[in-house]
């Protein structure tokens, strides 16, 4: 899960972790009352959006004025922010975050991960700030310190002074550097955080270490253990049929092809979009019914699926292990009644009670496309598309 | 032969007397899988499916001698299973739980460290050796006895592969799943080794993922030390960059986690790379001639 930069500097200064002074707003007027609250000469105004690469995108202003916070401020809310990670249609701006702007010596990178190689909560730095730290590490790895956290002991004073000293954050700064970091390490260990990216790590002309931007993802499976982060979630940033999914125990990732995926289990859910695309073809979506699919959450996923519009074939490809073939045709069928179903519909049923689910696609009179194997199933699902409107490949 | 369990593998289930617990404790029995023990805290004493059920693992394990633990207790209580049992010196434990927080699998893998203890999953569809054992949940009626080793992040991909296989009249010696977490127990490099010593293992198949670079070292200590043919297959090819797909590992943060990436590296390092997932089997059939 993740939340807003403006949600998680709050966090921060429940650790004590500076931040520069500022304030949310959902409204131009609300801009401009924390504007003259904060009564400062230079402002800046940020898009509060959980896509990343506002700056670039003009989601991050500067004002000298309140009149300039104002005109700011009218610009980006209630408009889309299309940055390289929204897509092309961008991410509507509900809020902005209105701060004092400071006067910047050097800026790093710092961070915490869960790191896959360690296994462990790492520290991730770099000298420079404001960097796009995969690129880094692939090309100036040298610039990149890492330091694994043993969760035994927590993290040690001297690690915290290994890694100022590579950010040059040495002599004075040293204090509070160290201080800084293990204020983040509670807060990422006490969260159950997976990332809290700051970037950059501000030092100001006057001495002060300033986390001027801050990122933060959670851990899904803990979000039942931390209510406090799970009320910060928004779903305004969320796909909402992906929303809707979740809340019926699907996991659906929506696509820009044309092919429905209703797949089980994450790893032959990727493959049969994979095969999808090896026969010509473009998944319009990710979709695992997960283990256990009734015949209500197999009808769900159809209906999640097909509120895509660019769908013209379904393809339903079941390895049913601790799933049910039966229960799953009888979704399918179910779904196929109800919605009134009228793009074609491959199906692969493979695994427990394979037989029993055949039997049920036989016995109900729909017309179906039934496939013997992942291979065939694809090769019909693209071939179906192509069938009902041969000009629908040419979209985008 | 086999790896990680056999017919005389003595099972212990943490959280036999749950939903999830009973009815695959039932099933893998149906294909001679010992199930010495269940242990539920606060059952202990009682009997389940005609086993056993104790309030610790350490009981079950005095009493009756189990040396494998499947746990299949719910996710917020499944670090502390998997710590109970490694506590107790049983040296197989398969974690089917899914949805464990990261964090917590970070504390269980420091309290594993520098022990003799092999941990399959968390999220895993479990380890099966056809017609011996079985400790998770696949459907045990596609494992065929063979001298084929499976290792995939996914379960209902390892099914896949092994349908496949059985076109070709290829069976399993063992077949595991490491599951799809950013923090597993085990990983593919060490399940590789265990085929490695494995006489009646003849070939590998390593089913990954986008995500990580564990594929990658796995096949690279199998270019030199393996010494049997590796075939793989690595999913997403399709996968959008930053997205989560389903598995909480299945994530492309950079270029180098992509599956075309991956399928490059691995093949550089001589494996068989096969990158039609409807072409598993037939990879294997190939690698074997």
């Amino acid at each position: 899960m993740n939340i807003h930069e403006y949600q998680a500097k709050e966090l921060l200064r429940q650790y004590a972790v500076p931040v520069p002074a500022g304030s949310v707003a959902h409204s131009v007027e609300q801009a401009v009352a924390v504007a003259e609250e904060l009564g400062v000469s230079r402002f800046v105004i940020k898009a509060q959006i959980h896509a990343g690469g506002r700056g670039k995108a003009g989601g991050v202003k500067l004002a000298h004025t309140v009149e300039e916070v104002r005109a700011a401020t009218d610009e980006m809310i209630g408009r889309p922010l299309i940055t390289a990670q929204t897509g092309p249609q961008g991410q509507r701006v509900q809020r902005v975050l209105i701060e004092q702007a400071v006067d910047i010596a050097r800026e790093h990178y710092f961070g915490f991960v869960i790191d896959r190689a360690s296994q462990r909560i790492t520290i991730i730095a770099c000298d420079g700030g404001g960097v796009e730290i995969e690129e880094t590490a692939r090309n100036e790895p040298a610039r990149i310190v890492r330091e694994a956290v043993d969760p035994a002991v927590g993290l040690l004073d001297f690690q915290c002074r290994k890694v100022a000293a590579h950010l040059g954050l040495g002599g004075k700064h040293l204090p509070a550097a160290v201080k800084l970091m293990k204020a983040l390490y509670r807060c990422f260990r006490d969260n159950d955080a997976v990332l809290i990216e700051i970037n950059p790590l501000a030092v100001t002309l006057d001495g002060q270490l300033l986390a001027l931007d801050a990122k933060m993802q959670f851990d899904d499976n803990a979000i039942y253990r931390r209510p406090h982060i799970s009320n910060l979630r928004d779903f305004d940033e969320e796909d909402p049929k992906e929303v809707e999914a979740a809340a019926h125990g699907l996991n659906y990732i929506a696509l820009e092809g044309n092919v429905g995926c209703i797949v089980n289990g994450a790893g032959l859910a990727m493959a049969t979009m994979d095969a999808i695309a090896l026969h010509g073809g473009r998944p319009a979506n990710f979709l695992d019914v997960g283990g256990g699919a009734s015949p209500e959450k197999v009808a769900n996923a159809f209906r999640i699926v097909l509120l895509d519009k660019n769908v013209k074939a379904v393809l339903v490809n079941i390895f049913a292990g601790i799933n049910r073939c039966d229960w799953v045709a009888e979704g399918i069928v179910r779904a196929m009644r109800e919605l009134n179903v009228k793009v074609p519909v491959v199906v692969r049923l493979a695994g427990t009670n394979v037989e029993q689910g055949r039997a049920v696609l036989a016995q109900s009179g729909l017309n179906f496309l039934t496939a013997n194997n992942l291979d065939d199933a694809a090769a019909m699902a693209v071939r179906a598309t192509s069938g009902a409107t041969a000009h629908e490949h040419l979209y985008k | 032969m086999s790896i990680f369990i056999n017919k005389s593998s003595r099972v212990v289930i943490q959280g036999l007397t749950g939903q999830h617990g009973s009815f695959h404790a039932e099933e893998s029995i149906k294909i001679g899988t010992q199930v010495v023990a269940g242990v539920t805290p606060g059952k202990g004493g009682t009997k389940h499916l005609g086993i056993p059920v104790f309030d610790t693992v350490h009981e079950a394990v005095a009493r009756t001698g189990a040396d494998v633990a499947g746990i299949f207790v719910p996710p917020p209580f499944a670090a502390d299973a998997i710590m109970e049992a490694i506590d107790t010196g049983i040296r197989t434990i398969v974690v089917v739980a899914d949805g464990i927080p990261v964090q917590d699998m970070v504390r269980v893998k420091r309290y594993s460290a520098g022990r003799d203890v092999v941990i399959v999953g968390p999220n895993t569809p479990g380890v099966i050796t056809p017609n011996e054992c079985k400790v998770g949940i696949m459907p045990a009626h596609i494992y065929k006895p063979g001298m084929i080793g499976v290792v995939s992040r996914s379960g209902t991909l390892n099914y896949e592969a092994v349908e496949q296989m059985a076109e070709y009249k290829l069976g399993q010696s063992t077949c595991v799943g490491i599951g799809g977490d950013t923090v597993t127990g085990t990983d593919f490099l060490t399940v590789m080794r265990a085929f490695k010593g494995d006489p009646d293992t003849e070939a590998v198949v390593m089913i990954g993922e986008i995500g990580g670079s564990q594929e990658i070292e796995a096949a690279a200590w199998a270019k030199d030390h393996l010494g049997k043919p590796l075939v793989c297959f690595i999913a997403g090819l399709t996968a959008p960059s930053r997205r989560r797909m389903g598995h909480a590992g299945a994530v492309i943060a950079g270029p180098a986690d992509t599956a075309a990436a991956k399928m490059e590296r691995i093949e550089a390092l001589g494996a068989h790379v096969v990158r039609n997932p409807s072409k598993i089997g037939e990879a294997v059939h190939h690698a074997l001639r």
